[in-house]
């Protein structure tokens, strides 16, 4: 009789990838190991459904690490545990069939967060699990699965629960999260066993196949090797002392009124970016030639809310608006305590060096600790405009103080918040930065387009501040 | 041309969308959370993926599938987070797999604070996890680069299929400057050569840096070490402003070359030589150009960094240690000052 060799769809009938062998269809899995059966269940699956083609196999660390000598899908080797995450990574990248086959150490032990997180989101992505109750690739240690009273390399007295804990239910753990579509616990054991399997299996790549959303499938599966058992011993240990403490069946199965899942693709033109960044509004830079211009440096302090923090902005506008250069750079990170902020800002012609302001031109203080802490950095020569609020001040010799009421002015001109634009206007006013009457008003535009309301108020507050100027300083 | 004002983290995203980037995974962590925060507002709006992780390791691991697939992907972060990606960074290099990385630098060690500081030069410039790699390291200095070096470290991981790091700090990404626009977007195209996409064309393909055999993983090493070395010819990049006639040299990278460049400004001003190496790649090291100042007959390095003299450790190699290379650094979230700089100009000048 002619002898007939039924071949295992979706496997390779040989395995390369291992290099050269005397046996190329020999798997590289101890006799009697489990993975056999789950690779050949989950590979005839993917024929079935016909998406050998878009279908990506994981396989992270661990006895299945070489899962891609076998399944001819698109394959992936990643590192130990993080499979959900690089599972989650492909699919949303790409639409297609993502499949993550772990172990207990992997997916219970090491990957737990990534198990978990990736179940909570409901990735469309179908975890097989292979519980064997060890570290199988590593020789095997105690796993997370590993039975009361089981040993282990690890555990040679069998496990104690009151120093190794206990055996860790994943199928119960994962269906306390609402995302999953589909959970369920099978066996590789024995045949009517492994019809369970191949049914629960083929359910969960179907969802796959769907797009619906995050299937997991635990399966108790044999490692003869690190049981010390033999393949029939350890498949009936299954049966009688696995199954009590990790019942068979369904957990989780709303595959009816799961929708699938879409997802949204990707719009790579250059029309729609500038678009999106409103390109066509961002106006040239006004003309502005000034041939008596100078660099000047600002610091800008005061308490958090004061404004500080868009007065610098609103400068740097004005100055970005006649095309200058510009930096603005906020104190940020330790010196932010204490609710005391600063900005830095550097007008120039010239590209601009450090964006720290050490000796300013001008200090702009908001409030007493702000001016005693930076008045005597300012260069000779320069100004200080403070809030004269403040009260008596003893300024740095050579230094040039204006006391701006800011606050009252702002009241004044109908703005109680709009003392950083006094500010502004009275520099304005004091003709201190060498930028035009335009590029201020330009700048209070910008910094309100989104409160556009705002904009006359602080137009007006800032005209109220040179007319100030020119009423009150000499 | 679009000119506009814009904050260096906010121009690393535009730089990442015109680069052709559609997925970003990311995790929280000041002074770099602001990359997370524009990704997460911007790339949806293209229909692009953003996610955010439940760990640095998961970023980098879902990044490691997104470029797996094919797709131009990066992620951000700091030090702390920085240290928990390198063995995702590891296995991308192990797997030839392009990914672009942010670090938005804070300082260390430990949970140290948010301040600036340059301590990751170690970790990312030599590549901070197992085994015998290197990543591309690009190191802009303003808003704009912070936008073009991001496109170019992408350009890069696809060139050289390896990851690849924009090493910045958090001065650069807090700061707001000018900025103009890219003037066209990357269209990227899946390399079905390589790529694992679940699609018909890539069903063959492997993704993977296993290889038992100790022979077969010692050639592909080797293969590595090949590629370096041509990246290392070919790709180091430099600024050098004023080096033609100095014989003292400030060799700084990233917010350190900034206050350097006032410094050199104001030595010049003094009528003091003083030059500035500005490294763009910090791997590949300008190792040519180095040597080449080194070789005058007058010449001192400073390198000014805010780091324990981590890249003056690199300068040294590079000039094989034929001239002096004075450090001048600071530590701990201060940014350096510029009279520190002065003060070591002026000791060398005298
Ligand atoms: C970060 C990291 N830690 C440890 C290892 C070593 N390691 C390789 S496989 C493995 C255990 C895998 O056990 P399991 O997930 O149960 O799979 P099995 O081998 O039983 O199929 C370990 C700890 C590794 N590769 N990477
Ligand atoms: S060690 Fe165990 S799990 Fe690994 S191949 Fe052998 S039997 Fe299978």
């Amino acid at each position: 009789m002619e002898e007939k060799i039924i071949r295992t769809q979706g496997i390779y009938s040989e395995f390369p990838r291992k290099g050269p062998s005397a046996a190329p269809a020999a798997t590289h899995y101890c006799p009697g190991c489990g993975h056999g059966i789950i690779h050949k269940l989950i590979a005839e699956a993917l024929v079935d459904f016909g998406i050998q083609d878009k279908t990506v196999v994981i396989s992270p660390v661990g006895c299945a690490v070489f899962a891609y000598y076998y399944f001819d899908a698109g394959n992936i080797q990643v590192a130990h545990g993080r499979a959900p995450a690089v599972a989650t990574g492909v699919s949303r990248a790409r639409d297609c069939v993502v499949i993550s086959y772990q172990g207990d150490g992997d997916l219970a032990s090491i990957g737990l967060n990534e198990t978990l997180q990736a179940a909570n989101r409901g990735e469309k992505i179908a975890v097989f699990f292979v519980n064997n109750t060890v570290y199988g690739m590593t020789g095997g240690q105690m796993a997370p699965t590993t039975l009361i009273g089981e040993k282990t390399i690890t555990c040679p007295d069998g496990r104690d629960p009151l120093t190794q804990g206990y055996p860790t239910h994943m199928c119960e753990l994962i269906s306390t999260l609402k995302a999953p579509v589909f959970v369920e616990r099978v066996a590789v054991s024995d045949i009517k066993n492994i019809r369970n399997a191949r049914r629960a299996i083929r359910k969960a790549i179907e969802i796959q196949a769907e797009g619906k959303g995050y299937t997991f499938v635990e399966i108790l599966s044999p490692c003869p090797t690190n049981l010390g058992k033999n393949a029939v011993a350890n498949n009936e240990w299954i049966n009688t002392e696995m199954v009590k403490e990790f019942p068979l069946g369904n957990y989780r199965d709303r595959t009816a009124e799961a929708e699938r899942v879409e997802r949204t693709t990707s719009d790579f033109s250059t029309e729609s970016l500038e678009k999106l960044f409103e390109l066509d509004s961002i106006a040239a830079p006004i003309e502005h030639k000034d041939p008596n211009f100078k660099e000047s440096q600002v610091k800008i302090a005061g308490f958090g809310g004061q404004g500080v923090l868009s007065l610098g902005t609103m400068l740097t506008q004005a100055a970005q608006a006649v095309g200058k250069q510009v930096s603005w750079y906020p104190s940020y990170g330790p010196e932010q305590r204490g609710g005391t902020s600063n900005c830095s800002v550097i007008i120039s012609n010239d590209r601009i060096g450090s964006p720290v302001v050490y000796h300013p031109d001008l200090l702009v203080a908001m409030n007493r600790p702000s001016l005693e802490k930076f008045q005597n950095d300012v260069k000779p020569g320069g100004i200080i405009m403070y809030d004269a609020i403040i009260g008596d001040v003893e300024l740095p010799k050579g230094v040039k103080g204006v006391a701006v009421p800011a606050q009252d002015l702002a009241i004044q001109a109908g703005n109680p918040r709009g003392a950083n634009t006094v500010m502004l206007g009275v520099m304005l006013g004091l003709g201190l930065t060498g930028l035009p009457e335009e590029a201020f008003q330009t700048a209070l535009a910008a910094n309100f387009a989104k409160k556009p309301k705002l904009i006359p108020m602080n137009l007006e507050v800032l005209a109220f501040a040179q007319k100030w100027v020119k009423e009150n300083v000499k | 041309m679009a000119t506009t004002l814009v904050k260096g983290n906010t121009a690393v995203v535009i730089g990442a969308l015109y680069a052709g980037s559609d997925c970003f995974f990311g995790y929280p962590i000041t002074p770099a959370s602001e990359v997370l925060h524009e990704a997460s507002a911007l790339y949806p709006k293209l229909g692009r993926k953003f996610l955010q992780a439940e760990s640095e390791e998961a970023s980098i691991n879902m990044c490691y599938g997104a470029a797996a697939a094919g797709h131009r992907v990066f992620t951000a972060s700091s030090g702390p987070g920085i240290s928990l990606m390198q063995e995702g960074v590891s296995y991308m290099a192990g797997a030839e797999l392009p990914c672009v990385i942010v670090d938005i630098m804070r300082a260390g060690p430990g949970l140290g604070n948010i301040g600036p500081e340059q301590g990751d030069y170690n970790q990312v410039v030599k590549g901070g996890g197992h085994g015998n790699y290197k990543p591309i390291v690009v190191a802009p200095n303003s808003v704009q680069e912070m936008c073009d070096f991001t496109m170019l470290a992408f350009d890069l991981a696809f060139k050289w299929k390896t990851p690849a790091y924009v090493l910045a700090d958090g001065v650069l990404g807090q700061m707001i400057e000018p900025f103009t626009y890219p003037e066209k977007a990357v269209v990227p195209k899946i390399d079905t050569d390589w790529a694992v996409a679940g699609i018909p064309e890539t069903r063959e393909n492997l993704v993977t840096s296993i290889f038992l055999n100790f022979d077969q993983l010692g050639k592909f090493n080797d293969y590595l070490q090949e590629k370096y070395a041509k990246i290392a010819a070919e790709e180091a990049r430099v600024e050098m402003l004023n080096c033609d006639d100095a014989d003292i040299v400030l060799v700084a990278y990233g917010i350190s070359s900034r206050i350097a460049k006032t410094a050199m400004d104001e030595a010049r001003k003094a009528g003091l030589k003083v030059g500035l190496f500005r490294p763009i790649t910090l791997n590949p090291f300008p190792v040519k150009e180095a040597k080449a100042l080194a070789a005058r007959d007058k010449m001192t390095f400073i390198s000014v960094e805010m780091s324990n003299g981590q890249m003056a450790d690199d300068l040294r190699l590079a000039i094989e240690c034929k001239k002096q290379v004075k450090l001048v650094n600071r530590l701990g979230g201060n940014l350096i000052e510029l009279n520190q700089i002065s003060d070591a100009i002026n000791a060398a000048a005298k």
